[in-house]
């Protein structure tokens, strides 16, 4: 069995990349916009904010700065993608590449440590018995906020439009939406969200990492899709429901895995276990659905 | 009141696949006038409803809409003044949005949009109150899924979403097309009450002699991308499908002819 203080911990990873997953929502399912940048921006976020706490910034300024950055990646990746009419997911690979570069040259090395630095979650660290627990109270918050947060914005009519950008944009342009705009602005808001995971991620981890990017997009969308898969997607406030309990979920499912020895699997199976889980959670629907059809016509 | 001059569309030019659409379209429309376009396929219809949307590119020539020269602006950038419906059930509405939702959409077409809900009281009282005359109890359904209806019950909502806000020209694209012969007679009958109730301009583009017939106080026939015939009043109450289908077989004899020419 898991200690408590694994089990806590895996809830932790998953509430951070629970706002992984809502970002991954927004480009994948709301624009359907597949965006790779995740994978830069999560290291980036975390950069930012690492290099400017060891600058002496004030912690949240340094987190709301790594979002901005964020916002900057995405924008870009959705520049390219409106402007100079790249593919989508080209787009987002290009930025990607080019963010590994500029994380190194923003921490001017491949890592900054954050362990004796004053990070957002400092002043609460000694209000729990449980230490272990701070983090996870705190970053429930912070997952309520934004998903609440996320939640008006979509209901809004600004909101409206952008959900109707990605499911049917010559609706959407017919209905005077420059879709374009909303992409842009999409894309951005989705890596906002991803660099903040990233700059909580490298203040409760105590450091930032130009790796610590790999396979993230992969994780975010591994929740959103589990999660769906469990809750389904029956109003906005379900969708977004299920890709904060899709990322805890996959999160202690790995845990769990990792923990079982009988199993045999080790800590470097991870992203592969990850590949095939996501790959799986995207054919079973499909597959349902053919074999429900068969039983219909042997019937 | 729409003015259309001289217009040309050419989609793929340089390559071998060119083709000039629209080769010179004269046209205007006066407000209030109901304009049908019945043509063979490839005659233009629906390139000319589309470079009315802004969904084409001009080559030449230029739109005027209701005084405003909107030859280069973009679909989004007209939609305050153009509403459409498509030929597809599908293409008008988002199907993963509630009724409510894509209504609320269409009640701000062509205007800003900011952070206030977008469905609110006032506005589900008015949707109510426009489904409810559809008579099709739709107005019980406004938190269902749109790809819940029928075709037919999504072009009904898709004629009210394009006329809950003034516009200067509804473009009606083959809007009854996809539909069984029952509902799309529905779907005709609705279009003309609310195209009466609001005296609306209207261009719609049909396959059907028979709907261009019933329907509308304007007929043009497009053919290889100019109008060859272009007919209203008592002349046009005069006509039959059999007249019609003589024009047709005009065009296309002319057609014959100068292929005799080049082939002799």
């Amino acid at each position: 069995m898991l200690s408590s203080i694994a089990f806590w911990g895996a809830v932790e990873t998953g509430l951070l990349f629970a706002l992984v997953a809502l970002g991954v929502y927004i480009s994948f399912r709301i624009l359907d916009f597949p965006d790779l940048t995740v994978d830069g921006s999560f290291p980036l976020g975390a950069a930012v904010a690492a290099t400017l706490i060891v600058g002496g910034w004030n912690p949240w300024l340094a987190t709301l700065m790594a979002m901005f950055a964020g916002a900057a990646a995405g924008m870009l990746t959705a520049w390219m993608n409106v402007r100079l009419n790249i593919l989508h997911l080209l787009a987002s690979i290009l930025t990607m590449i080019a963010l590994y570069s500029i994380n190194l040259r923003i921490m001017g090395r491949p890592n900054v440590a954050l362990l004796t630095e004053t990070t957002v979650l400092t002043p609460f660290q000694d209000m729990l018995d449980a230490y272990y627990l701070v983090p996870v109270v705190f970053f429930s918050l912070v997952v309520l906020i934004a998903a609440g947060l996320l939640h008006a914005f979509l209901s809004s009519e600004a909101g409206l439009a952008m959900r109707a950008t990605g499911a049917n944009a010559t609706m959407a342009r017919a209905q005077g939406i420059h879709t374009g705009r909303m992409v842009l602005m999409g894309v951005a808001l989705s890596n906002a969200l991803v660099a903040l995971a990233g700059a909580l991620f490298a203040q409760s981890q105590g450091a930032a990492d130009v790796t610590m990017g790999v396979g993230v997009i992969v994780v975010g969308l591994a929740s959103v899709i589990g999660g769906e898969a469990i809750l389904g997607t029956r109003t906005l406030l379900i969708s977004l429901i299920a890709c904060i309990a899709g990322s805890i979920l996959y999160r202690l499912a790995i845990a769990f895995a990792l923990n079982a020895d009988f199993i045999g699997l080790k800590a470097q199976d991870l992203n592969l276990i990850t590949a095939i889980l996501v790959a799986v959670a995207i054919v079973l629907p499909g597959v349902r659905r053919n074999m429900k059809s068969v039983g219909v016509r042997s019937a | 009141m729409i003015e259309v001059q001289n217009l040309h569309i050419r989609f793929g030019a340089g390559t071998p696949l060119e083709v000039h659409a629209l080769r010179g379209i004269d046209l205007i429309i006066p407000r209030h006038q109901f304009v049908t376009v019945i043509g063979s396929n490839g005659a233009g219809k629906s390139t000319l409803l589309n470079a009315l949307s802004g969904d084409a590119p001009v080559e030449t020539g230029c739109v005027r809409i209701a005084n405003e020269d909107v030859t280069r602006l973009p679909s989004f950038r007209r939609a305050h003044r153009v509403a459409r419906v498509f030929q597809d059930p599908k293409a008008g509405t988002c199907e993963n949005l509630t009724i409510e939702e894509n209504l609320a959409l269409a009640a701000r077409r062509g205007q800003r949009r900011g952070l206030s809900r977008a469905v609110k009281a006032e506005l589900t009282e008015q949707f109510r109150d426009a489904l409810s005359r559809l008579g099709l109890g739709l107005e019980k359904r406004l938190g269902e899924k749109m790809g819940q209806l029928s075709g037919g019950q999504r072009q009904a909502v898709s004629l009210v979403m394009a006329t809950l806000r003034p516009l200067d020209i509804l473009l009606l694209d083959e809007h009854t097309a996809a539909l069984d012969p029952k509902t799309a007679a529905f779907v005709l009958e609705l279009t003309e009450r609310i195209v009466a109730e609001k005296q609306l301009t209207v261009l719609m583009v049909t396959h059907s002699m028979k709907q261009a017939l019933q329907h509308g106080d304007r007929i043009l026939m497009l053919h290889e991308g100019r109008i060859a015939f272009d007919i209203e009043g008592e002349a046009r109450a005069k006509l039959t499908v059999r007249d019609l289908l003589a024009q047709f077989e005009k065009q296309r004899g002319e057609e014959l002819e100068d292929d005799s020419l080049l082939l002799g």
